[in-house]
């Protein structure tokens, strides 16, 4: 599928595309009531709780007022539906304020000024610097002479680099003033999100030179949402507009994620269900038999002889209303609530501000803080994750010598620099290398100090180490490099460049030097990727050698080639990588075919060994978090011994004799079987032990053994509580993510770079580090942090609270809607199992949406270790991921408490109220008045930590239920008018709610201790 | 606790001091910005607030049920004693008010309009009851508790004569047939219990007080004083009393009783006060005019005679459950501390801990 799309046709593409209006909204004012209404009922529980308020309209089985139901449904509905339209609101005003930007179009042959929404495909837009770029671009002119634009990328991958784009070839030299004329057609693709691709063409018509097709790439384009800097102006043709443009296309909702605690709480919900079911049932059926048996008896009630045909259902009905409090209707407000005070907790907290930047940490998904406590696997990225990614020249090998490993920096080191002043050409030309096959962009400061805008920090680290060594690029003006040399300058023009990819593992360029006309090729890469392709009878041993050494400790390391090109060779591979460039389907494997045919037959250079150094304190962190049960697996595309090193460091893996590294290699799918048999084997034996075994995989045995030894590799990763993956792409690292996860474990993955986005989306918490390698780990993340020792913080402190708070709250929940919903059916046993309700409806309501909810939602402040606790025995942490506060069995404790309570009060309340004092109205305040009594002591019993904000929660809430029936009380038109007058001025009231606490509290305190002093529970 | 409370300690966040020309990659103004996104410090945002942190220690636990079992006892005893000291009588009637002519057929008795529905009965004052002495009718087994009885009545209607055909609620004694609707509608007024009771001492009438039954706010704000009976008990099926229609409800307070309905199945209803003090061993004769049918679902009909206290009529329940309560935390208290004396635990002994216990502590888990 393809566009064409006609430059400067103001009428043909008007209605095959979208215009440039952008919208973000979900909603629309007409949809926006059935559509978020559709939305909310598509969820279980309210589908529930709709069906049941819909079952009280019919006032035959309505136990009490419609309302009692209808009110919290509405308001419940009203809150997440107002959360929503505010949201689509801001969403409007900030799509409304981009659409009526004005900017600059040409329409019939004259620039106008429109508003951004009018842009359509073909249309031809003018930007001056520093605009903000409306919709997708295709240059066709800059004000640079050589057709170069910098355009600034922040706010679609977040580098904060600036970028080159260029005009295509086909555009180049046009007058300014033509360019209002331009005809000509691009093929594109469709619409796709992908940033960093654009495989389309451009052919211009006559009278603009010939109709040769022009190859596009991303490099030609302006995206929507950049910044054009540093270029007076610019234009470009839109080629895609609205929604369709690459920002907009990579925009959506992602799917939510949803926690180990919601699902738990849902199943817990369903039996909650399950069990009300059968109690409507059973008390439906006795219902009816008394009905049939003893009702029929007593004539005051006077049934009828003959029923309507649903006679029998009206009983079971009945009932199913009175019982549906069992599930509390406030429990996701509550849930959504408190979830949202984690999230900002973790937003303030002054101990994870990364002081260099001064960057607070965010949590972007407020819902899964109780995940953060559960978590089991931490996979985690290498550079820029562990490490700072700030990337130090630190040694290295050229033609076999060794640099650097005296003073441990290949910049002091005085036989480097004499090899410099002296003019070594083997250093020399490994200097070239350094300095010239790069992307850098070198940008002069007010003072004259040149600054380099790199990509890639080690790009960064080797330009800067050549410039110390006197080798300075100065310049870059188009595609000339000023490159100074020992006071002398040297100009190189880049004829091509063949761009890294993950896949090749270097780049290369193709330059000449003015001076004397030699093309060169220039290579760096993993020595993996340029060795092999060194000319026939050099001896790389020493370079391998090197290699290995440097890895031992830690460095990272590339291997620098290069080798001379003759003037006929270039220019017929040439047009081989301009044809590859042109094509449109597979170009990027078409061009690394082409590349391979120009890099071979080099002569290494050289090996350069950069040091990243680890952030503070990873290793303890890691430390931490193992003691706290938590598996590390470490992904990373470095080399082997590289990451070995790196996770020696810090305490990954523990040193031979107490640790143990197990490889699995191999290139063939038998000797990939073949290792992991062995692996699985050691680990099964050694599984007993006392002793860290880690396996080390890399990422060619990791495709074998994902693709076709699945079972026994998932096997190893159950066993295996640290693992090393080495030489890993981005979707191995999300495959790994889903290995783990299909396994039941719960998962947290960690990276700071744009490979690591995939693996941060799988996992079930995704944490991004807002590092050097831009923003866009940190955007797709649900936390981001900005430094890796905050992950401890993170994990043990907000995580584990959330946990145990979500915990209590959420079967607090369940607990108070059971004590009531108990009363009630014990009271239908005396009231001739009728259905009566024993409480009234404003008293129902209150209950559930206000008495009980307000203490329990100040337990997001508990806190029931101090943290300082907390870090020093990490092994706390065990308690939350084998999820000990929230299971089946402390939920069927809460179940127990529930029902004893609702005998407590119900027994006390019936014979303390029993004959002349057996007043309905009375009788049923007494009951509420027991519970709520005893709601406010489970609360109290149950915190941990009282500050005055508890104190006011819990205690005032409690005269707020005086206050509040008080005001009800002096009602005249209300049911419950004088009741709560009267009650208070009874002796016999207040006895029986100190009864009620002392009988209701006595055991749950007497229990509590006992198990908490002499049962503490193993781990 | 290490907090930065300046806002502005960012500092060199690129590695100018590494390499040779720097390699700014966050630009000075992006980092002035990044600081103004700061959360403000406070105590509450960093979860530090102060707060207290009670501890089940054994001495706490311990004392908090002492202490209990203290205060609950006392109040026990004198919740007891003033029960003790409420004089009551209580006499079943229903089976004794049958003349032996109709013990197998008392149906038939109490719907027939015909049969003589008085009865004598002899009570003897036990000790001595000081006025005033309060009379009600106990009825056992009689569910006004019922779904469908309890639901039968309209408030409205009750409350003023504008809403006096607002009777939805009260089907199925809404309305007549012919005449519109009954004042007061429903199964609860329907039923209104019609037993009588006269009660001689020595032959002489004693008086009895039917006035202020009722609560004072049910008299004045839920029953209306120009609300008259209409069509009440006019129907086919007569339920229980009569009213009579020159009255206003507020003043029928044998009604508002009544209309006041019990939770339980068991319940006694204020029928009036005896304002003079009764002797101990008087013999009182009750005249009791057996009218209300408890016979058809085999339910209980008490008279009861009984003096009041500050914690109400004779009910022994709250002082034996208070003395109970206290007992047992008293129990709880000793065997706690027996349980601290024979197996003492130190609290906050780390050795306790499961992970430092057993040193493969994960093979457990």
């Amino acid at each position: 599928m393809k566009r064409y799309v006609y430059i400067n046709d103001d009428e043909s593409s008007k209605e095959l595309y979208c215009d440039n209006r952008i919208s973000n909204r979900k909603y629309t004012l007409w949809n926006f009531l059935p559509k978020n209404l559709w939305e909310q009922f598509s969820r279980f529980m309210n589908q529930y709780f709709l069906l049941i308020a819909c079952l009280q309209l019919w006032s035959l089985i309505t136990p009490v007022n419609p309302a009692s139901t209808w009110g919290p449904l509405i308001f419940i509905f009203a809150v997440s539906a107002s959360k929503e339209a505010w949201d689509d609101y801001n969403r409007y005003l900030s799509d409304k304020k981009a659409n009526e930007k004005e900017v600059w179009v040409v329409r019939q042959g004259i620039k106008k000024h429109i508003q951004a929404q009018d842009i359509h495909v073909g249309n031809i837009v003018w930007l001056r610097e520093n605009d903000e770029v409306p919709c997708d671009l295709v240059l066709i002119g800059t004000s640079d002479p050589q057709g170069l634009c910098y355009v600034e990328t922040a706010a679609l991958d977040g580098e904060t680099d600036l970028k080159t784009r260029i005009i295509p070839s086909a555009c180049m030299g046009i007058d300014f003033e033509l360019l209002h004329k331009i005809k000509g057609v691009i093929e594109c693709p469709n619409p796709d999100k992908d940033i960093r691709r654009f495989d389309a063409n451009l052919r211009l018509f006559p009278p603009f030179i010939d109709n040769d097709v022009c190859p596009l790439t991303i490099k030609n384009t302006i995206l929507q949402s950049c910044y054009l800097r540093n270029t007076e102006w610019a234009c470009g043709v839109a080629v895609y507009t609205g929604n369709e443009t690459k920002l907009g296309m990579s925009r959506g909702i992602p799917e939510p994620k949803l926690t180990a605690m919601d699902a738990m709480i849902d199943k817990l919900t369903g039996a909650i269900f399950v069990f009300q079911i059968v109690v409507v049932m059973v008390l439906g059926i006795a219902g009816n038999v008394w009905k049939d048996t003893e009702a029929r008896k007593q004539w005051y009630v006077l049934y009828p002889d003959e029923g309507p045909w649903y006679e029998v259902l009206v009983i079971p009905l009945r009932f199913e209303l009175l019982c549906s409090i069992m599930i509390p209707i406030s429990i996701k407000v509550s849930l959504d609530l408190v979830k949202s005070l984690y999230a900002k907790f973790i937003d303030w907290d002054f101990e994870m501000i990364d002081q260099e930047t001064g960057i607070p940490s965010h949590a972007t998904n407020t819902a899964i803080s109780e995940d953060l406590g559960q978590v089991e696997y931490i996979l985690t990225d290498k550079t820029g994750t562990l490490t700072e990614n700030r990337m130090i020249f630190r040694r290295c090998c050229i033609s076999g010598i060794f640099y650097g490993n005296e003073t441990g920096d290949a910049l002091k080191d005085v036989e480097l620099l004499d090899a410099v002043s002296g003019g070594s050409p083997d250093v020399v030309r490994f200097l070239t290398v350094m300095a010239v096959c790069n992307t850098v962009i070198p940008v002069k400061s007010k003072t004259g100090a040149i600054l380099y805008k790199a990509q890639s920090q080690d790009e960064d680290a080797l330009v800067n180490a050549a410039a110390r060594l006197h080798m300075v690029f100065v310049n870059k003006n188009a595609n000339i490099l000023e490159i100074r040399f020992n006071g002398s300058v040297i100009h190189y023009e880049v004829l091509e460049t063949l761009e890294f990819t993950s896949d090749r593992k270097r780049m290369s360029v193709v330059v000449k030097n003015c001076q004397n006309g030699k093309i060169i090729l220039l290579s760096k890469g993993a020595d993996e990727a340029i060795l092999p392709h060194a000319y026939a009878g050099q001896q790389t041993r020493t370079f391998i050698e090197a290699v290995d050494q440097y890895a031992q400790l830690g460095l990272r390391t590339l291997c620098l080639a290069w080798c001379e090109l003759k003037e006929d060779e270039y220019q017929e591979w040439s047009l081989m990588f301009k044809e590859a460039s042109s094509t449109l389907v597979d170009r990027e494997w078409r061009i690394a075919e082409v590349c391979q045919r120009l890099e071979h037959d080099l002569e290494v250079l050289g090996v350069t060994a950069i040091e990243d150094r680890l952030q503070d304190g990873v290793p303890e962190t890691i430390e931490t978090l193992r003691k706290a049960g938590i598996n590390f697996w470490m992904l990373t595309g470095d080399k082997q011994n590289t990451a070995i090193q790196i996770a020696l460091s810090c305490n990954f893996i523990s040193p031979e004799p107490k640790g143990q590294l197990l490889l699995i290699d191999g290139k063939t799918e038998d000797e990939v079987f073949r290792s992991l048999e062995r692996v699985l084997l050691t680990m099964r034996i050694t599984s007993s032990e006392p002793k860290d075994v880690a396996f080390v995989v890399d990422g060619w045995a990791l495709e074998i053994a994902l693709k076709h030894y699945r079972k026994p590799f998932t096997e190893l990763a159950i066993l295996s509580r640290t693992a090393i993956c080495c030489r890993v792409t981005p979707s191995q690292k999300a495959q790994l993510v889903e290995l783990l996860k299909s396994c039941d474990y719960r998962t947290l993955a960690i990276g700071d770079g744009g490979n690591d986005v995939r693996m941060i989306q799988q996992a079930d918490i995704g944490v991004g580090i807002s590092g050097r390698e831009g923003l866009q780990a940190a955007r797709a993340a649900d936390y981001s942090i900005g430094k890796f020792r905050f992950l401890k913080r993170l994990i043990l402190v907000h995580g584990r609270y959330s946990y145990n708070r979500t915990a209590f709250l959420s079967q607090y929940s369940f607990y108070k809607s059971l004590v009531i919903c108990f009363i009630q059916i014990f009271f239908s046993f005396i009231s001739g199992v009728s259905g009566t309700s024993l409480f009234n409806s404003v008293s129902l309501m209150a209950y559930n949406v206000f008495y009980t909810s307000v203490p329990v939602l100040v337990s997001v402040l508990d806190k029931d270790l101090s943290e300082g606790t907390v870090m020093q025995h990490p092994q706390i942490l065990f308690y939350c991921q084998a999820g000990r506060l929230l299971n089946p069995s402390t939920f069927a404790g809460w179940f127990g408490r529930s029902l004893f309570h609702a005998i407590v009060v119900f027994l006390i309340t019936i014979h303390a109220y029993a004959y002349e004092k057996s007043e309905m109205e009375e009788l049923s305040m007494v009951a509420l008045s027991g519970c709520i009594w005893l709601q406010a002591f489970v609360v109290a019993l149950e915190t941990n930590c009282f500050t005055i904000i508890q104190h006011l929660a819990i205690w005032g809430n409690l005269v707020a239920f005086y206050v509040i029936n008080l005001i009800f009380s002096a009602i005249p038109s209300s049911g419950m008018y004088t009741i709560m007058f009267r009650l208070c001025r009874q002796p016999s009231y207040w006895i029986t709610m100190f009864l009620i606490v002392a009988a209701g509290m006595g055991p749950v305190l007497a229990l509590k201790y006992f198990r908490y002093t002499y049962r503490p529970i193993t781990i | 606790m290490e907090i930065n409370t300046n806002g502005a300690t960012t500092s060199s966040a690129a590695g100018g001091d590494h390499g040779g020309g720097g390699s700014a990659a966050t630009p000075d103004s992006s980092t002035a910005k990044k600081n103004s996104k700061r959360p403000k410090y406070s105590r509450f945002t960093q979860q530090e607030l102060p707060a207290c942190k009670p501890i089940l220690t054994p001495g706490l636990v311990i004392t908090t049920f002492t202490i209990i079992g203290i205060i609950f006892i006392p109040i026990g005893l004198v919740s007891l004693s003033a029960s003790e000291h409420v004089v009551e009588i209580v006499d079943r009637y229903d089976e004794g008010c049958i003349p032996s002519a109709y013990a197998n057929n008392k149906l038939g008795y109490i719907q027939s309009s015909l049969t003589n529905k008085s009865c004598t009965r002899t009570l003897s004052v036990p000790k001595l009851m000081k006025g005033p002495v309060v009379i009600y009718y106990q009825l056992d087994n009689f569910y006004q508790n019922h779904r469908r009885y309890v639901k039968s009545r309209s408030d409205q209607q009750l409350r003023s004569k504008a809403a006096g055909s607002n009777t939805i609620t009260c089907s199925p004694e809404a309305e007549t047939l012919h005449d519109g609707p009954i004042v007061p509608c429903g199964l609860i007024a329907w039923s209104l219990f019609n037993d009588t009771y006269g009660f001689y001492v020595n032959n002489k009438m004693l008086v009895i007080n039917k006035k202020n039954i009722a609560w004072d706010s049910d008299k004045e704000k839920k029953f209306g004083s120009d609300v008259y009976p209409k069509n009440f008990q006019s129907g086919a099926l007569i339920g229980g009393a009569k009213l009579d229609s020159s009255i206003p409800l507020s003043e029928q307070e044998d009604l508002i009783v009544w209309m006041r309905t019990a939770a339980l199945p068991n319940f006694r209803k204020l029928y009036g006060r005896i304002e003079e003090d009764l002797q101990p061993n008087e013999q009182i004769t009750v005249e009791i005019q057996n009218n209300y049918n408890t016979y058809s679902f085999g339910g209980k009909k008490k008279l009861v005679l009984s003096t009041t206290s500050w914690i109400g009529g004779k009910n022994d329940f709250l002082g034996i459950a208070y003395i109970s309560v206290g007992g047992l935390c008293l129990f709880l208290a000793v065997s706690f501390i027996l349980l601290y004396i024979l197996k003492p635990r130190p609290l906050g002994d780390p050795s306790y801990l499961s992970w430092n216990r057993s040193p493969s502590g994960l093979s457990t888990n």
